[in-house]
């Protein structure tokens, strides 16, 4: 006897359901779709296994990018770490690197991010607060030391001013010794969605996507191994959007890059294999497995299809996830393991190329290096001890989990053809359409905390009185005086005719087409500081100022 | 018959943090409990903040703040308030404050302090029962 789900539902399901009603009276995904009681062969009527799927490492590379995934090599374990002085970083990254960690990645200050040396008036307050401060090549050269460039790759959380940061990479690995062919890494270099969530913009869109695409160009013929962008939905979910704007916000400002690129006369081919993506990973388990394998397989459609790529590499979405920051609570913080290990898993599980596990303590301050090593264990564990490696992209062909990933992938598209209908990603941006919806999303999600439609485990249930704050980094208050005594030797020490020489060029070159990244490197060389380079910058292209929506 | 005029804060976020993601939803918040909310965007300096508060005559300012800067630049917010004679608004702040931070920013007048995890409602609450009255 054969029977469908919707008879199901009718007479077994209905029964008992008329009995034992349910114990909420809808679910629900994170844009508030709602999810079936059950999922069946009907829900995957139409859908076909080779035009959906395919195999790891072919077109649309929804069960991943590579051919042997994690069986051939695992995930990168890249902690983002980052905090005081060069000196003090350098001595984490050791440590990290000495627990087994795979990859490195730098976490910056605001000021280094925002295009402001140490001593400025702007820092105060702020000097390796949020990450690491750096503002010359001196600075680099003592965050590097001991790290073998060649072999270790870097990935930079930096955008308005990744270019320079980047230059000031190669100049330290150029005094290492390292092979330029060799260095691997990646700067996040999005500036668009800094515009819609992460707020560490410097000039107008128009300028800043001019420095991204003369790094797509430079590095294509100077640093090959390089990902020159890691184009990021990951600060738009943290802002409150849902899983499926998180991947229509990011592929709309990665067409906007793409066709930036395009019209400055490179072709896709050439550096699309370079694009790199990073996601967040939210508390839904089994949606954000689906949002990870649909982001492959839109990613793939639009370069094979509006681009007319014809190398697989260009098509692939190579992605970095870090566990959801906003998911951890001051509340009960030990929770926040659990809730890290569940999200690494549907990361894992979605064939991440990079992992990034948040901290129990991150709802309050820096991670300790007891935490962060907690962090990391999470990771070899279900790297080495859960057997969700063994085997690839084991999920596939679940029911839900395919039809799951049908619909965010269609509800991406939608909100990809919105963003179209409007005239493109940086037109949103300017109308705040982005950042209105995910205003909308996040306070959608308040009010559905505060009424309970939503339990966040000791926080609006399961609450206990006793708030217990486990042991906190701070950063030492002095360290912003002694920073501003480093610079100002470093100022007298240098050659600063040479200095004024490149910083002319620079400014000459803000109104010309010629690459700029030659020309910070040899500023950088110059030991010129970012702030220095910035200020130029902003005299002739201004700052862009923020969009209003409340 | 006089008509009670609705309580006017600012929401501001100094430094150099971008998180809005907070402020934005507790000035939305405020605004549906019935008071009239200006935001100020990121990136505002201590004096940004001061005048602005004194520019839209608010009488409660609610200084949001993630980076770790608060106790730089709290002090520094009160200080340019006091500079502009602004020295009869509502004081409270939200973001990531340790809890052995709190006294210190209780101290220089900020008496309410929420952290993540803060029903709205408690701040409308809050706000409601300390703003001072306006003629």
């Amino acid at each position: 006897m054969s029977k469908s789900t919707q008879e199901w539902l009718e007479s077994t399901w209905g029964k008992a359901i008329s009995r034992f009603p349910q114990r909420r009276p809808k679910f629900e995904s994170s844009s508030g779709v709602d999810v079936d009681p059950l999922y069946g062969p009907e829900a995957l009527a139409e859908w076909n296994y080779h035009e959906k799927l395919g195999y790891p490492g072919e077109f649309p590379f929804t069960r991943g990018v590579q051919p042997t995934m994690y069986r051939g090599r695992l995930w990168t374990m890249r902690q983002y770490a980052g905090f005081a002085d060069a000196e003090e970083s350098n001595r984490r990254y050791k440590f990290l690197l000495e627990q087994g960690q795979t990859g490195l990645s730098v976490a910056f200050d605001l000021p280094t991010q925002i295009g402001y040396d140490s001593d400025s008036p702007e820092a105060e307050g702020e000097v390796g607060k949020v990450g690491v401060a750096i503002s010359s090549l001196e600075d680099m050269e003592t965050l590097t030391n001991g790290i073998p460039m060649e072999k270790i790759t870097t990935s930079m959380t930096i955008n308005s001013t990744g270019p320079i940061l980047l230059a000031l990479y190669v100049a330290a690995a150029k005094k290492q010794g390292a092979d330029l062919s060799k260095i691997g890494g990646t700067i996040q270099n999005d500036i668009l969605k800094e515009y819609i969530a992460r707020g560490t913009y410097i000039y107008p869109p128009r300028p800043s996507l001019r420095l991204i695409t003369d790094t797509f160009a430079w590095c294509k013929d100077n640093l090959p191994e390089w990902n020159t962008i890691s184009i990021s939905g990951y600060h738009m979910r943290e802002a409150g959007c849902t899983a499926a704007q998180e991947l229509a916000f990011t592929f709309a400002d990665a067409i906007e890059y793409v066709d930036a690129a395009l019209k400055a006369g490179l072709q896709f081919d050439e550096f699309g294999g370079r694009l790199a993506f990073f996601w967040a990973c939210h508390s839904n388990f089994l949606e954000e497995v689906a949002k990870f394998r649909a982001s492959r397989r839109i990613w793939a459609q639009i370069a094979k299809e509006r681009y007319a790529s014809k190398d697989p590499r260009a098509q692939m979405v190579r992605f970095h996830t870090q566990t959801g920051g906003a998911t951890l609570t001051a509340q009960q913080p030990l929770n926040n393991l659990v809730r890290t290990t569940l999200q690494a898993m549907s990361a894992v599980l979605g064939g991440t190329q990079s992992l990034h596990t948040n901290s129990y303590d991150e709802a309050l301050a820096l991670p300790t290096e007891e935490s962060v090593e907690l962090a990391l264990r999470t990771q070899q564990i279900i790297a080495f001890e859960s057997g969700v490696a063994d085997t690839i992209d084991p999920l596939a062909g679940s029911y839900y989990i395919e039809a799951l990933t049908d619909r965010v992938e269609a509800e991406a598209w939608a909100y990809l053809k919105r963003i179209e209908d409007i005239g493109g990603a940086l037109v949103g941006i300017e109308q705040g359409f982005q950042q209105r919806e995910i205003q909308e999303s996040a306070y959608r999600l308040q009010k559905m905390t505060e009424t309970k439609d939503r339990i966040v485990v000791g926080v609006n249930d399961f609450v206990t009185d006793s708030m217990v704050e486990p042991d906190l980094m701070r950063v030492d208050p002095t360290l912003g005086k002694r920073r501003a005594q480093q610079l100002a030797a470093l100022r007298k020490r240098r050659d600063n005719t040479a200095v004024e020489r490149i910083l002319a060029r620079i400014r000459a070159a803000a109104h010309t087409d010629e690459n700029t990244m030659p020309l910070f490197i040899e500023a950088v060389e110059a030991y010129a500081t970012v702030g220095e380079i910035c200020s130029v910058l902003r005299e002739e292209w201004g700052e862009y100022q923020e969009v209003m929506t409340i | 018959m006089t008509q009670e005029r609705p309580i006017r804060v600012l929401i501001a976020k100094p430094g150099l943090d971008g998180h809005d993601r907070g402020a934005k939803v507790v000035a939305r918040a405020l605004r549906d409990g019935g008071m009239e909310v200006i935001y100020t965007g990121i990136r505002q300096t201590p004096q940004m903040i001061a005048e602005a508060a004194l520019q839209e005559d608010v009488q409660v300012v609610g200084l949001s703040i993630l980076s770790g800067a608060h106790l730089e630049l709290f002090p520094r917010v009160v200080e340019e308030l006091k500079a502009r004679g602004v020295d009869d608004v509502l004081l409270f702040a939200g973001g990531i404050i340790p809890q052995e931070d709190i006294p210190a920013v209780n101290k220089i007048g900020f008496t309410g302090v929420f952290g993540p995890g803060t029903d709205t409602n408690d701040i409308i609450a809050f706000v409601r029962e300390h703003a001072p009255v306006r003629a």
